[in-house]
């Protein structure tokens, strides 16, 4: 099969997410005796490029008309792409900005979508796809009946790759900026957050439920606490739900999906939707005031207690231990 | 002004799921419906601009799906919807093709923008909105987390990985709803009973013209378990020691 990955970056260079969609572009080329090739879209991509050719050959979209992140434009000529290639699939990374982009490019390439997959096997040359429906709950095996295949995969599920052994060519890729689609202008761009890693790429993630009452709560106890782990903070969707964590903290069904070696819940009960986030966690520990809680069937260690004694002590021991 | 919502049903998230035996597909023999959460939202949202805007607005209800589906789509007017239409179908559609059928709805009834829920919690695609956008050729806003509406314009928050980004976006558009968009309210015994007596306009597949063409077809279908076997700490330091030495993970 002959693969197109979208590449994302932030005008600098990839974006490590990224690089699982080459992960499983890499695999199914090597399956099915295919190639791999990205596309890196922008304006004033030097360096972006170079920093892609590490990992693979790319097409480079490098356009004034590409420089926001809209997805109309965006989807347009990564549909082209595929087209005037003759792409078989196009892979990239399941995030917010591939949800809104490649969901447009899956509507102009004639729908033959599958979201956030999270396995896939190659049986007699075609392209079995697993993932998760019903938050998590359940995992669909699916096959697309047509092409080309436009499909997001999970970072949690495919390891970023390594740069390849020889570096790949640049081609350019020109776009036809007067026939893309506007209508749409970004007026301020996604405001930086403070020092703390993102859950999706932290080691170690501390996270937060409905236990908190208040952000400045929440920010001493789970804020301190994923500072001393050097982690990330999380939140459950009820606490983003009653506006005491921004939405990029949510890890859940329709937030963040992350596999971190520790995930510690912190007064967070374990609805479906939010184990649905993080039940593939390397190790999970959970203190909660409810012994029954479901959040302690997918834990590996538990406190029964409540979170605003037993968090200042695990903040304490780890203040003392210099950690 | 008129506001086209599409909404879904979906099996109740609360419920567990499980696997038919042949392990093909959705055990659906005893599962409770109700409206997919973040339509409501986009319920509520049509809502608050018909209450907030001087000009008059109507707000259409669709949804795509079985016949039972009415029960569903009374919550919408319940609500406060104007009015609900159902465009019956035999079996489950992907996004595409209900895509396809809310494109025939969207020609017929013209509306100013499209607002609905950014994802159904069942098959969890997040997958419509794109496509409507992309086939219509419209500009779409997704993830919204606020809305206003000026001169023909909507200016939008939308949720990203790393915060809000503000957009202005030419209608007719796709926007669809993010959790933090507003809070949907319940109706009240009066306003239920009431939809109840309103009349939900019907088609068909067939009447709309649409042609179902599967994009996707389900061949397994499993329900793993995520449980594992909690060993319970009196103190934070049996906790920390054991994170620490055994698994080594801080």
């Amino acid at each position: 099969m002959k693969i197109l990955v979208h590449l994302e970056h932030d005008g600098a260079g990839l974006r490590q997410g990224s690089l699982s969609a080459l992960s499983f572009a890499r695999e199914v080329a090597k399956e099915t005796g295919g190639s791999v090739q990205g596309i890196v879209l922008g304006a004033g991509l030097d360096a972006v490029a170079a920093d892609a050719l590490r990992y693979a050959s790319v097409l480079v979209a490098d356009d004034p008309a590409l420089g926001a992140l809209v997805a109309g434009t965006h989807a347009q000529a990564i549909a082209a792409a595929v087209e005037s290639g003759g792409f078989d699939v196009l892979v990239g990374t399941s995030t917010s900005a591939t949800k809104d982009t490649l969901g447009r490019a899956g509507g102009l390439l004639g729908g033959y979508m599958a979201s956030d997959v999270v396995g896939h096997e190659v049986r007699d040359g075609a392209l079995f796809l697993r993932r998760p429906m019903f938050a998590g709950s359940a995992i669909a095996t699916v096959k697309l009946c047509g092409g080309p295949q436009v499909i997001t995969v999970r970072d949690s599920s495919y390891e970023p790759s390594e740069p390849a052994e020889t570096p790949g060519e640049i081609t350019p890729f020109e776009v036809d900026a007067g026939a893309l689609p506007g209508g749409v202008v970004v007026t301020g761009a996604p405001a930086i957050s403070g020092g703390r890693p993102d859950v999706t790429e932290a080691q170690v993630v501390v996270s937060g439920g409905r236990a908190w009452k208040s952000s400045e709560d929440f920010e001493s106890h789970v804020g301190t606490l994923a500072d001393l782990f050097k982690g990330a903070a999380g939140s459950s969707r009820a606490l983003v739900d009653s506006g005491i964590t921004p939405n990029e903290l949510q890890v859940g069904q329709t937030g963040k999906i992350i596999a971190p070696q520790l995930y510690l819940a912190l007064g967070i009960s374990g609805a479906v939707q939010h184990l649905a986030g993080m039940r593939n966690s390397k190790v999970i520990a959970a203190v909660n005031e409810d012994k029954d809680a479901p959040i302690f069937q997918v834990s590996n260690y538990g406190i029964v207690g409540d979170v605003y004694e037993v968090v200042p002590q695990l903040i304490e021991r780890l203040k003392e231990s210099g950690a | 002004m008129k506001i086209l919502v599409p909404t879904k049903r979906v099996p109740d998230p609360d419920q567990r799921v499980r696997a038919t035996a042949c392990g093909t597909g959705l055990d659906d023999s005893d599962l409770y419906y109700v409206p997919n959460p973040f339509d409501l939202i986009a319920v509520e949202e049509a809502l608050v601009i018909k209450e907030r805007e001087t000009e008059e607005v109507e707000i259409v209800t669709v949804g795509v799906g079985v016949a039972d589906y009415e029960k569903e789509l009374r919550t919408t007017l319940a609500m406060g919807a104007d009015r609900a239409l159902l465009v019956e179908a035999q079996r489950d559609l992907d996004p595409w093709n209900v895509a396809s059928a809310l494109i025939k709805v969207i020609e017929r009834e013209q509306p100013d923008f499209v607002l609905m829920g950014k994802q159904a919690v069942d098959d969890d695609s997040n997958q419509v909105g794109q496509f409507l956008a992309a086939r219509l050729g419209w500009p779409q806003a997704t993830f919204i987390a606020s809305l206003e509406l000026e001169g023909g314009e909507a200016r939008v928050q939308r949720e990203t990985d790393s915060g809000l980004e503000s957009l202005t976006v030419q209608l007719p558009a796709i926007i669809t709803a993010d959790l933090r968009l507003n809070e949907p309210r319940y109706a009240s015994m009066p306003q239920i009973m009431k939809a109840r007596r309103l009349p939900i306009e019907e088609t068909t597949l067939e009447e709309l013209g649409v042609s179902v063409e599967p994009r996707m077809e389900l061949v397994g279908f499993e329900v793993p378990s995520a449980d594992r076997t909690c060993r319970f700490f009196e103190s934070v330091d049996e906790l920390l020691q054991t994170l620490r030495e055994e698994e080594e993970v801080c």
